[in-house]
């Protein structure tokens, strides 16, 4: 069996792998990254629509062209990667990590001072939501959907229903119109839609699409392949209502319900996990509960920037590279971030507080737990005192937001305990 | 005089504008950046589209190549540029950044690969 050794392990080879790599090689790291799939790029390999990089390059980059940068970067600089490989097991040992991998050379253990896990994000499927019926084949994700379509060359449906208004969702439903297939219809349970607002509309009402907030559908028909589905509107508790149902005619029922940060890794390895992102608790350095542990991209949580996934991935490779070097001090000052009224949820969720007068300014991400139109973010401490604060003129769920908080500014004390509010300002 | 709420596409704010149009006077509130003005005249007078889609390929191992137009296009030939893109097999090992079709349906916008997935 083959031994190998490295600094910093990093597991998946998407837009937040390959950031981790570069930023943690660029630090002075060996660098070693592991990536199951035959190709680099992770789901960008196949959301060729634009709207990636806008914020890092102002550029409207399709997603292969996006994730091409960083792997001609990552090529160039010539960080080695094991493609077609699988993490069978990894433990903490009493330096570091050891981690069995496998693939078609045979079985090889890593050694590493750090890891970084960018394993991503999965769709919810057909099982996490409750639909009556038969399981026909003709219901898929569509994720599975972008696949069928952008890598393989398939159209997987003629005449289509999609239920949820995640962005893949309201991707898809252009893509499958441009080639040729009719979308009868989008239906959200929920009364605001889940994706982007600009998806909406340069993707449903640009095609004359119809959304349908507050339906769903109920019941699938069909033996092998489905034939039809029965939608129905819902009330406010999301209940169907009774007399609302119609049946309508399709071979394919594509969901666009969700999506859940990848961390089957991470929690065998005893990092902790945040409920409200399901990805691992961070600190600024976005490592995790366990010590030398980072995590980036949406497997810490979904992001629908990927200009912001990149970002995470430099911030844990650098945390990671100086972890590897034990450039870190042992026991610092931190506080706890915690997500208050109105929000969804921040990250991170772990503050290292700078010692002397050093002052640095920490990335903090969060969503708002609903729309609102003028609104105050906040960050208060226990005594109500404000850390931090900004206007917005509107906050959306599915838009992310970024801003830049200084928390060395503020004599905080060891262990305490910031909260982040959104209030709405009417008026 | 007529007034509509148009949505901003440029970017993933997606800013909700008004759009007072009155003659050939345009008046735009509610972008939050000057591209947002940009986007709601030429809603009102050429409405221009980017698409992104894929080419076929003579190659089994990787049987579609990624391909956008390099510039936007008018919304209205949308489904004529599929037409045209659609019609295209790729022969050669082309890479990102490479014309299929250039300047397709007289449109000055060219066809392009947008991956080196071939390489
Ligand atoms: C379908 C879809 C459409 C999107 N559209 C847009 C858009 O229009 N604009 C935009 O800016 N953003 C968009 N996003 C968001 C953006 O693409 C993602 O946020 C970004 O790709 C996430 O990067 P990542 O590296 O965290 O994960 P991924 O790209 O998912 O990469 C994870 C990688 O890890 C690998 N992996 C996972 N587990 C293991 C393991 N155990 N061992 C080895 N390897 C493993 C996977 O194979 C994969 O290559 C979209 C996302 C999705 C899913
Ligand atoms: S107006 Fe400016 S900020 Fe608003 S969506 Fe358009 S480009 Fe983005």
């Amino acid at each position: 069996m083959n031994t190998v050794n490295t600094d910093v392990l990093v597991i998946g080879g998407g837009p937040a792998g390959l950031a981790a790599s570069i930023a943690a090689h660029d630090a002075g790291a060996k660098v070693l990254l592991i990536e199951r799939e035959q190709r680099l790029g992770g789901i960008l390999k196949q959301c060729i629509h634009d709207g990636f990089g806008l914020v890092r390059f102002k550029e409207k980059l399709s997603g292969p062209e996006y994730a091409e940068r960083f792997i001609d970067v990552f090529k160039e600089k010539e960080i080695p990667a094991m493609l077609q490989t699988f993490v069978t097991e990894s433990k903490k040992t009493d330096d570091g990590f050891l981690t069995t991998v496998v693939n078609h050379e045979g079985v090889t253990k890593i050694e590493s001072k750090a890891m970084i896990l960018a394993t991503g994000c999965r769709e919810r499927t057909a099982k996490q939501v409750s639909i009556h019926g038969t399981r026909p084949a003709g219901v898929f994700t569509a994720g599975t959907a972008q696949n069928f379509i952008n890598l393989m060359g398939e159209l997987p449906s003629k005449k289509c229903v999609i239920l949820g208004s995640g962005d893949i969702g309201l991707i898809m439903a252009r893509r499958l119109t441009l080639e040729g297939a009719e979308v009868v219809g989008v239906y959200e349970v929920k009364s605001t839609p889940s994706g982007l607002t600009r998806n909406i509309h340069q993707c449903l009402n640009d095609y004359g699409i119809p959304l349908h907030l507050s339906h769903t559908v109920t019941r699938v028909f069909g033996d092998d392949r489905l034939t039809a589905v029965e939608i129905a509107e819902v009330d406010d508790k999301m209940a169907p209502i009774k007399g609302t149902e119609e049946i309508i005619e399709c071979d394919a029922l594509i969901l666009s319900v969700g999506l859940i940060p990848e961390n089957e890794i991470a929690e065998n390895l005893g990092v902790q996990l945040d409920w409200h992102t399901k990805g691992p608790l961070a600190d600024e350095s976005l490592m995790t509960s366990v010590p030398g542990i980072f995590s980036c991209g949406n497997a810490l949580h979904v992001n629908d920037l990927v200009d912001y996934v990149s970002e995470s991935g430099e911030i844990a490779g650098k945390g990671a590279a100086a972890y590897a070097a034990s450039a870190r001090k042992a026991a610092p000052k931190a506080v706890d971030l915690e997500a208050g009224e109105n929000t969804l949820y921040i990250v991170p969720q772990k503050v290292t507080l700078p010692e002397g007068d050093a002052s640095e300014k920490t990335i903090v991400y969060f969503r708002s737990k609903e729309i609102f139109d003028k609104s105050i973010f906040r960050i208060q401490n226990e005594k109500g005192e404000v850390i931090f604060e900004k206007k917005y003129p509107f906050l959306r769920p599915p838009e992310m937001e970024k801003v830049l908080v200084d928390f060395g500014a503020f004599d905080l004390a060891n262990g305490g305990k910031l909260t982040a509010t959104i209030e709405e300002v009417t008026a | 005089m007529t007034e509509q709420t148009i949505v901003c596409i440029t970017c993933p704010r997606g800013c909700t504008m008004n759009v007072k149009q009155d003659g050939d006077e345009i008046t735009v509130t509610g972008n939050s950046c000057k591209r947002g003005e940009v986007f709601a005249v030429n809603e009102l007078t050429h409405p221009m589209r980017t698409i992104c889609s894929t080419v076929s390929t003579a190659f089994p191992e990787s049987p579609v190549l990624p391909c956008r137009v390099s510039t936007d296009i008018p919304k209205e030939m949308i489904f004529d540029v599929m037409k045209e893109i659609n019609k295209v097999v790729v022969k050669e090992r082309i890479g990102r950044g490479d014309v299929i079709i250039p300047d397709v349906l007289g449109t000055g916008a060219d066809v392009i690969a947008t991956s080196d997935l071939l390489k």
